[in-house]
């Protein structure tokens, strides 16, 4: 079988076969299709205004690596004008986070890019190995998924960035989709295709690798021979996820473009006016987004401090029940 | 037969996590017996998953194809352009297996 051509004519031998458009192109050709379509989605999306800092919330995984080399890049390609800097969050995940810092360690010296790291022990005096001693290994991932969330924010804030960029792909969105609709969570549904979104605090947070393929991604870092870490958390993986994006891989084997296809579904879904969603408020301690007085983080804190590490994963009226048994036993008198 | 004649030289390699599931070893030099068979990528998955791989086969084949979501480049091009599972492997070839499954 002779070997396919470059779809653009340009005479060499292809390499990939697009799972969007289904062409198949060379590695020159694909890199700049590849660079041009998070470069559109950058300014039709109007993610980024000159002088801003923009802080790239750097893990060290692939989709992480490549927006970093990408945005570094389309920034001198194009002028952006912005101020780039890394911002890795530090769980304290033995031998795991700490292989994947050195690969961010990595593309600071790579790409010239000032890194920032945040431990969760600085943070909220916790770190992740010390959670998992306290709660054991059934209910962590929901202290570290909320406590990520704010500690981009925070670390964010801590930089003054004007903005926080993360590397969430297609692949990513259009299973946070099916999450949604599997939950009935409308609220998430119908903000979880946005490009841009409020974040925790007050520092707006984008995603210029909305539009793109976790295949291009993975295949874009071997031809560009960019190095990044490939190790799943020592801890529980996120099991219903897994199941989200088994299905979602299924369905791109047998047509590529489900996964486009169910993020526009996403982006279409209207919710009629009328429906009750939950008020968006302020954490009465920490003024992050809460939709509570008091937000899952503090919560989740709390009960660490408490001793009852429990409490913030019970639903509140059974929180409540817990911290008045717990009063009543320290307040007991000593008979 | 074990003449060099009769084996058919290619190498595997494993990355983006895949490797994980072969002790961790990157690269592997092989030679598959060439008894009155061609080697397909469909019959290389059948040999790898009954002589390489060390654990959990579910998350390397599925069917008799490569789980979705791993990717994988012959002579660094994509299968996808090479008839995917017929792909008729020839002496030298080299076979990636990217996993796009893990991490973040």
């Amino acid at each position: 079988m002779p070997p396919t051509l470059c779809f653009r004519n340009c005479g060499q031998r292809a390499v990939l076969k697009r799972p969007k458009t289904g062409d198949a192109l060379c590695k020159e050709c694909f890199f700049s299709a590849f660079e041009d379509e998070v470069h559109n989605t950058i300014i039709q999306g109007n993610l980024f205004k000159s002088g801003q800092l923009a802080a790239i919330a750097a893990s060290g995984g692939k989709d992480s690596t490549v927006l970093a080399y990408v945005l570094k890049l389309l920034n001198d390609r194009h002028n952006y004008g912005l101020n780039l800097v890394l911002l890795s969050i530090d769980e304290g995940i033995s031998g795991y986070r700490d292989d994947s810092l050195d690969t961010v360690k990595q593309n600071r010296e790579d790409y010239g890019i000032p890194l920032k790291i945040l431990s969760y022990e600085s943070l909220y005096g916790w770190s992740m190995d010390a959670i998992v001693k306290q709660i054991g290994r059934r209910n962590n991932c929901t202290f570290c998924g909320v406590f990520r969330r704010q500690a981009l924010d925070r670390g964010a804030a801590l930089l003054k960035a004007d903005v926080v960029v993360t590397g969430h792909n297609a692949d990513d969105i259009a299973e946070t989709v099916l999450m949604n609709v599997l939950r009935g969570d409308i609220a998430r549904l119908q903000r979880c295709t946005a490009i841009t979104t409020a974040g925790e605090g007050s520092i707006p947070r984008c995603k210029p690798l909305k539009y793109t393929y976790e295949k291009e991604i993975v295949m874009y870092a071997y031809f560009k021979r960019l190095h990044y870490f490939s190790t799943e958390c020592i801890y529980a993986p996120n099991a219903y996820r897994g199941h989200a994006r088994a299905f979602l891989k299924d369905l791109e084997r047998i047509r590529p473009s489900a996964i486009m296809d169910i993020l526009h579904s996403g982006e279409r879904l209207a919710v009629r006016e009328g429906v009750r969603l939950p008020a968006r408020g302020v954490c009465e301690r920490c003024n992050f987004v809460s939709s509570q007085p008091l937000c899952k983080a503090c919560t989740l804190l709390e009960g660490l401090n408490r001793g009852l590490p429990r409490l913030g994963l019970a639903k509140s009226s059974k929180a409540e029940q817990m911290l008045e048994t717990k009063k009543r036993i320290i307040t007991a008198p000593d008979f | 037969m074990s003449t060099s004649e009769g084996l058919l030289r290619i190498t595997l390699e494993f990355r983006g996590g895949a490797e994980l599931l072969f002790d961790n070893v990157k690269k592997h030099n092989v030679k598959l017996p060439l008894i009155d068979k061609t080697w397909t990528l469909r019959n290389l998955l059948l040999w790898i998953k009954e002589n390489l791989l060390k654990e959990r086969p579910e998350l390397f084949v599925q069917g008799d194809s490569v789980r979705p979501g791993i990717l994988v480049l012959v002579n660094e091009a994509d299968w996808e352009l090479l008839g995917g599972n017929d792909y008729v492997l020839k002496e030298g070839d080299t076979v990636l297996f990217i996993s796009t499954l893990h991490g973040g």
